[in-house]
Formats: structure tokens, C-alpha cells, sequence
């Protein structure tokens, strides 16, 4: 048993990596956590069940409310066990009525509980947008500080596979365009759990930005990400990779694809510098400057649409700092495509930025 | 004879208790009364409730102490004579904005408080500065929020809709979207096995609100302790009952839930109806729907003239027959409980006390720039906000 311990570990730390997902394998290529002996594979969804896990039992504040998330499971199985766990109390299936449920979530943390609402998909989210936007994201402002709201509010944002137009929209620029909101987007497991954890313990209105494709994905978490008191810090963006020549500044799944492209890139010379914003708002504009700074060149990469996009306010950002006059290139944006989401394969797959879009991008950028 | 002089002597200066602590009363001119000219207290018959789904309702009758007759009629003069100071200071162009008030409809917000603790909870939307005051906001505080000066209880930064106190949830721009929020109250109260009760105002416009009858499936399902308390006033801003719902029988809209009719403008049939739904919801029999019938003086908001859906004579017919300060008036004078000189010099106080509070509101500066930034996250390390260009930055403290 040890034996085949210490041949999977030596499997895990170098190459030749045959047998591995391609995903794990770009993983570990970028140097994430690669070889602490206590680190566990685990997927997004288990990241966030943990995360829910560890803060409902801390805190009897804290509960959860949503569509299907009790006896069901959950839609998509975030809260598996939850509700056999903890009971009606604190894990409560509410009906068809976003409206009403949300608005039922921000008064509860308005008289001091801490809920969890949850969207089946932000999409739906749109029903009770009044409820994030002006109950909770405006009140302690209009208070003058009485009126706290420490509510959070995760679901599934952005494209899945096939759900059509209206099952895809990205909300991060909705959102993060709000103040009195933070609005946070994971990428891996870490900061799925990581981050689920900050925005429950944080006083304030949290909209945390899910992906439905990422919930199956494993990733490597460290043994100090397994403690029942790690956090990922809101506001704070991180460097996946270190790299030279280009920075991709990306969020949730798109930062995958980042990687991907930057595995094939370093073939050819070029070192990509990839950042995961974790955190949509506040943004972390001076890890992005810093990077832009060092490499001087600048891709956004998102799936949410361009225009009035979480990378044309990086943009406009750089423009009006002291990385500007680092550019060498004009900053590039990735974005999906400018319309609704077509529901089949090829249309849709061709209405978001793949790997061979950035590498394009990329060489474009450099000149090459 | 002399005991029970003294004992009402005593009683009326501790007044009731939370609401005397509250605000300043003075006491010493009714001490100076002979006492052998009033009653102690006064049974009144009130108006039978309609029922919905319901086998009894309130009781008909209400009794009625001079000391509590004595604090309903100064605490309606209050915001009576602070809604026409309100009037007044906007058409000074004092005030800015919205400014929705509440003359007329005085004997809701003091009948409701009257039949609930402190510790209870309450949420309205925007017609909400009677309720400020009945919840512990000051006369000056709420003036000077309204004026938009730093001494505003929101620090001069919500306005006339967004005022809140302790256990008070504002004050709500959105109307309907209250109704969840006070519903998430309730859950909280039961959550926390307080006995505590959330009452959820709305009126005749917003009944109409599709996540309104969200929040009745759910608080129903989950037998949350809410009250919703429609105030019916007959109109939506401009638009009569008659013309914005199909069933203008609002105390039965809430359908599965049992609900009552009250008469709005009788703040005897407001404190029993209220008390008899607070404690429906005490005892965990889940929500209870109050239709309080009543009428506003002015129009919609200062912006309206209020005549042009509605007579004249509706208004002054109104006035006249049944304005709810009157009517307490009349019936405290015709059983002895107070005199008509008494309530006059408390008149005179009111209006001083509303004219100092005026004097503050029209004196205290506006709030320092720096205010702006502030009160955008709670317990957040300082941290920049941006300003109408990228040069200009205001720090924000939570």
C-alpha cells in the first residue's frame, strides 16, 4: 500500500505524466501545490459542499436556502448530505419564486442570520436582481452603516453545454458593477472552497459566480486548503503562473484555457504569465498592473460578452494607471461572442474563447 | 378617593415607559390639573372586523386609560404637525426629491405600535416617516434627514425613504420588494425563538406585486410569524382601487391566510386588530393578512396636487368625519379621559417641540465630502473609492 503510495507520488511530482488528465497534467506543468505529500484530489463540487459543511457547523447563523437544495440534493449536487445533516432549519427547499425567496434571504440577514440563497443558475437571478442590487447591495449605504446584510449568493453563471440562450448569460459585469456588492468568480477547487468560506464570514453581500462545467473538474488541494479555517482572501487576484512576455488576466473557467494555451506557447518561447482575478469586485487592478508592468503586454480573456465587459474595465483601468505607459501593444480582449448563445455544438463552441483564441491573440499581441 | 388620585398621578408621570424614554414629554403643566375631573380610563365600542377564513375576530370593544389616550393623541399630533412642517420646508425647496407623507393615516402607525413590543419588528415601504418616529427616530433626526444635513438619522445619505431605527427596516424606495424583506424578518425571528414578530407594511398599490404572493406561499408554508398589513388608502398614487385590482377585498388576497378588514382611521380598532394578529403569529399559527382602511391627506408625494383623481370634497369629507386625531379627541373629551384644554396645551407643545426640530433641521450643516465614500462594506480595512474621475478618490470607512 505504501509502496504504490510513494509510485503514485513520484507519478504526481515529474513526468513523463502519461495516465493523468490533460487538465491535472497542465496543473501540475504550472506549479500549482505539485508536491505536498498531503494534498488530495477534489473536485469544485466537493470543494463547495466542504466549504458549506464546515460554515454551517460553525456558525448556527448561517443556513441555506434554494431551489432543490435540500431533499434533492441540490441541482447540481453542491449540498449533497447537507440536508440529512443539518435538517429543515437550516437547509430549506423554497418554491419556484426567486423573487420572493431572495428578498426572504436579504431580510433574514437584515435581522442578523447569515443565508446562503442560492440560484439554480444566475440566470434566474435576473427575477430577483431588484432584491441583490437595491435590498442588499444599497442598504448599508442608505443606512449610514445601521443596516448590515451578510448574505451570500452562489449559483452556476455563465455557458454550461447546450442549455441554450437563455441558460448562458454571464452575470459578472452585472454585478461587479454594483457597489455596496462584492462579487467573487473560483476557478479551482481552492477557490471554490476558499472563497465560499470569505464570503460567509464577510459582513457584506457576496455574489459568488460558479461555473456548472467546473463542478466535476479535480484539482489538487493543499494540506493547508484542507483546514477548517482557510479562506481565500476577497479582493485578492492570483498568479497561476509566472511568465515574461504576456499577461492573461481571466476568471473561473477561462482561466483553464489560459493555461492550456500557455502550455502550448511555452514551446515556442513564450512565457505567459496567467492571473486568476478570483475576485471580480473589487478587482485586484494592481496585481494586473504589476504583471503588465513586467511582461507589457495585456489579454483579457472572459466568457461573459464584450461590451460593457469585466475586460473593458481592465482596460479602461490599465489606461488610466502607471502600467499604461508599459504597454507595448494596445490590451486585447477575449470575451463570447456578441449574441445570445446558440445551442448547437460547433455554434456554441465557437461563441467563447478557446485555447487556439488566445493563442492567436498571443502572437498577435507579440508580433509573431 | 385621595389614592386613587395619587396612584393616576404617579401613572401619568411614568407615562409608558419605552415611549416616554424615547422622546421628551413634560409632565409638570398636567400635574398641576385637578385630577378629580377626569376618569382613569374608558370603554369604547369599535367597529366589527370582516373576516376572511377566520371563525372570531378582535374583540368590539377597547378599553382606552387616559394616560394611553394621552400618549396616542400626542404621538399623532407629533407626526401630524411634523408631515406639515415636512410640507412646508419642501415647497421651501428645503427638502429635495421624494417626499411621500403620512397626515391622515396617523392612527396606523401608533395603533400598530400600541399592540406591539419594542422588540418586535417592523418594515414599510417609502410613506415611512410616521413609522421612523413611532419606531425611536427623533422628530429633529428625522426633519434632518429629510433636509439632508449630517444630524439626519441616515447621516443625511438615504432621504425620505430610506430611514431606519432599531428594529425598523426602513423605509423602501422599491415598493413591494419590503414584503419578502419582512417575511426573511419573520424567518429570522422563528429562526431565533425570540416570540419576536415582524410586521410587514404595504399599500393598495403594491398589493399588487407578483413577489408579494411569493412571500404569502412561503410564509404560509413555513408558518413564519409575519403580519402583512396592507395600508389601504384608496388610491395608488393616481390610480383608484377600482381601477388597479380586480379584487379590491385586500384583507382576502392573501387567500389561505386569514385576514381581517379594520377600520384604519379608529386607532382602538388598529391596536385590537393588531393585537389580535400578534398573537396568532406568537403562537405559531404562521402569517395573518390586516387590511387597514384608511386615507391620505395629501397627494402621492409632494409632486402631487392629490385633486386631479379625486374630489375635493372626498378629502375634506374625509377631514371632517373621520380624521383619526379628532375622533380620539372627541371621544377622550366626551368621557372624561382629558379635557379640551389639556390636548390644546399638548397641541402647543407639539408645535414647539416640531419647530425646534425644524430650527435643527434647516441649521445643521450637510455632511462633510468625505461622507461620500464611507458606508460601502461593514468591518472592511479602509480602502479607495473612486470619485466622477480617476483623479478624484474618497477613502471609505465602514
Amino acid at each position: 500500500m505504501a509502496a504504490a503510495a510513494g509510485a503514485l507520488r513520484r507519478l504526481v511530482r515529474c513526468g513523463p505524466q502519461q495516465g493523468l488528465g490533460r487538465r491535472l497534467r497542465l496543473q501540475l506543468r504550472s506549479g500549482i501545490h505539485g508536491s505536498a505529500p498531503a494534498a488530495v484530489q477534489v473536485t469544485v463540487r466537493d470543494a463547495l459542499n466542504q466549504a458549506l459543511d464546515e460554515e454551517l457547523e460553525r456558525d448556527e447563523r448561517v443556513f441555506l436556502l434554494g431551489e432543490e437544495v435540500a431533499q434533492y440534493d441540490g441541482a447540481y449536487k453542491i449540498s449533497r448530505g447537507l440536508w440529512k445533516k443539518y435538517g429543515d432549519k437550516r437547509i430549506i427547499d423554497t418554491p419556484i419564486s426567486e423573487m420572493g425567496f431572495t428578498g426572504i434571504a436579504v431580510g433574514a440577514a437584515m435581522a442578523g442570520l447569515r443565508p446562503i440563497c442560492e440560484f439554480m443558475t444566475f440566470n434566474f437571478s435576473m427575477q430577483a436582481i431588484d432584491q441583490v442590487i437595491n435590498s442588499a447591495g444599497k442598504t448599508l449605504y442608505m443606512s449610514a452603516g445601521m443596516v448590515p446584510v451578510p448574505v451570500v449568493f452562489r449559483g452556476p453563471n455563465g455557458a454550461s453545454a447546450g442549455v441554450g440562450a437563455q441558460h448562458s448569460q454571464c452575470f459578472a459585469a452585472w454585478y461587479g458593477h454594483c457597489p455596496g456588492l462584492k462579487v467573487v468568480s473560483p476557478w479551482s477547487s481552492e477557490d471554490a472552497k476558499g472563497l465560499l468560506k470569505a464570503s460567509v464570514r464577510d459582513d457584506n453581500p457576496v455574489v459568488m459566480l460558479e461555473n456548472e462545467l467546473m463542478y466535476g473538474v479535480p484539482f489538487e488541494m493543499a494540506e493547508e486548503a484542507q483546514s477548517k479555517d482557510f479562506l481565500v482572501p476577497i479582493g485578492k487576484a492570483k498568479i497561476e503562473r509566472q511568465g515574461t512576455h504576456v499577461t492573461l488576466v481571466s476568471h473561473s473557467r477561462s482561466v483553464g484555457h489560459c493555461l492550456e494555451a500557455a502550455a502550448v506557447l511555452v514551446k515556442e518561447g513564450v512565457e505567459c504569465e496567467v492571473i486568476n482575478l478570483r475576485t471580480i469586485r473589487p478587482m485586484d487592478v494592481e496585481s494586473i498592473e504589476a504583471s503588465v508592468v513586467k511582461t507589457n503586454h495585456l489579454i483579457t480573456v472572459e466568457g461573459g460578452w464584450p461590451q460593457f465587459g469585466v475586460g473593458a474595465e481592465i482596460c479602461a483601468r490599465i489606461m488610466e494607471g502607471p502600467a499604461f505607459n508599459y504597454l507595448d501593444a494596445p490590451a486585447v480582449r477575449l470575451t463570447g461572442a456578441d449574441v445570445p448563445m446558440p445551442y448547437a455544438k460547433i455554434l456554441e463552441e465557437n461563441c467563447l474563447p478557446q485555447v487556439k483564441d488566445i493563442i492567436f491573440a498571443v502572437k498577435k499581441v507579440l508580433n509573431i | 378617593m385621595r389614592k386613587m388620585l395619587l396612584a393616576a398621578l404617579s401613572r401619568v408621570l411614568q407615562g409608558p415607559a419605552a415611549a416616554a424614554a424615547a422622546r421628551p414629554v413634560s409632565r409638570v403643566v398636567v400635574a398641576s390639573r385637578n385630577y378629580a375631573d377626569f376618569a382613569s380610563e374608558a370603554t369604547f365600542d369599535i367597529k366589527k372586523c370582516d373576516l376572511h377564513r377566520l371563525e372570531e375576530g378582535p374583540p368590539v370593544t377597547a378599553v382606552l386609560t387616559r394616560e394611553e389616550g394621552l400618549h396616542y393623541y400626542r404621538t399623532m399630533q407629533t407626526i401630524r404637525r411634523m408631515e406639515l412642517k415636512s410640507d412646508q420646508l419642501y415647497k421651501q425647496k428645503i427638502i429635495r426629491g421624494f417626499c411621500h407623507l403620512y397626515d391622515g393615516q396617523e392612527a396606523c402607525c401608533v395603533g400598530l405600535e400600541a399592540a406591539i413590543n419594542p422588540t418586535d419588528h417592523v418594515i414599510t415601504a417609502y410613506r415611512a416617516h410616521g413609522y421612523a418616529y413611532t419606531r425611536g427616530t427623533a422628530v429633529r433626526e428625522i426633519l434632518a434627514e429629510l433636509t439632508g444635513r449630517k444630524g439626519g438619522c441616515a447621516k443625511g445619505k438615504g432621504g425620505s425613504m430610506h430611514m431606519y431605527a432599531h428594529h425598523f427596516y426602513g423605509g423602501n424606495g422599491i415598493v413591494g420588494a419590503q414584503v419578502p424583506l419582512g417575511a426573511g424578518i419573520a424567518l429570522a425571528c422563528k429562526y431565533f425563538g425570540k416570540d419576536e414578530i415582524c410586521l410587514t407594511l404595504y399599500g393598495d398599490g403594491a398589493a399588487n406585486q407578483g413577489q408579494i404572493f411569493e412571500t404569502y406561499n412561503m410564509a404560509a408554508l413555513w408558518k413564519l410569524p409575519c403580519i402583512f398589513i396592507c395600508e389601504n388608502n384608496r388610491y395608488g398614487m393616481g390610480t383608484s382601487v377600482e381601477r388597479a385590482a380586480a379584487s379590491t377585498d385586500y384583507y382576502k388576497r392573501g387567500d389561505y391566510i386569514p385576514g381581517i378588514r379594520v377600520d384604519g382611521m379608529d386607532i382602538l380598532c388598529v391596536r385590537e386588530a393588531t393585537k389580535f394578529a400578534a398573537e396568532h403569529c406568537r403562537s405559531g399559527k404562521g402569517p395573518m393578512l390586516m387590511e387597514l382602511q384608511t386615507y391620505r391627506y395629501h397627494g402621492h408625494s409632494m409632486s402631487d396636487p392629490g385633486i386631479s383623481y379625486r374630489t375635493r370634497e372626498e378629502i375634506q369629507e374625509v377631514r371632517s368625519k373621520s380624521d383619526p386625531i379628532t375622533l380620539l379627541k372627541d371621544r377622550m373629551v366626551n368621557n372624561s379621559l382629558s379635557s379640551v384644554e389639556e390636548l390644546k396645551e399638548i397641541d402647543v407643545e407639539v408645535r414647539k417641540e416640531i419647530e425646534e426640530a425644524a430650527q435643527f433641521a434647516t441649521t445643521d450643516p450637510e455632511p462633510p465630502l468625505e461622507e461620500l465614500g464611507n458606508h460601502i462594506y461593514k468591518n472592511e480595512p479602509p480602502f479607495e473609492v473612486r470619485g466622477p474621475s480617476q483623479w478624484i478618490k474618497y477613502k471609505s470607512v465602514g
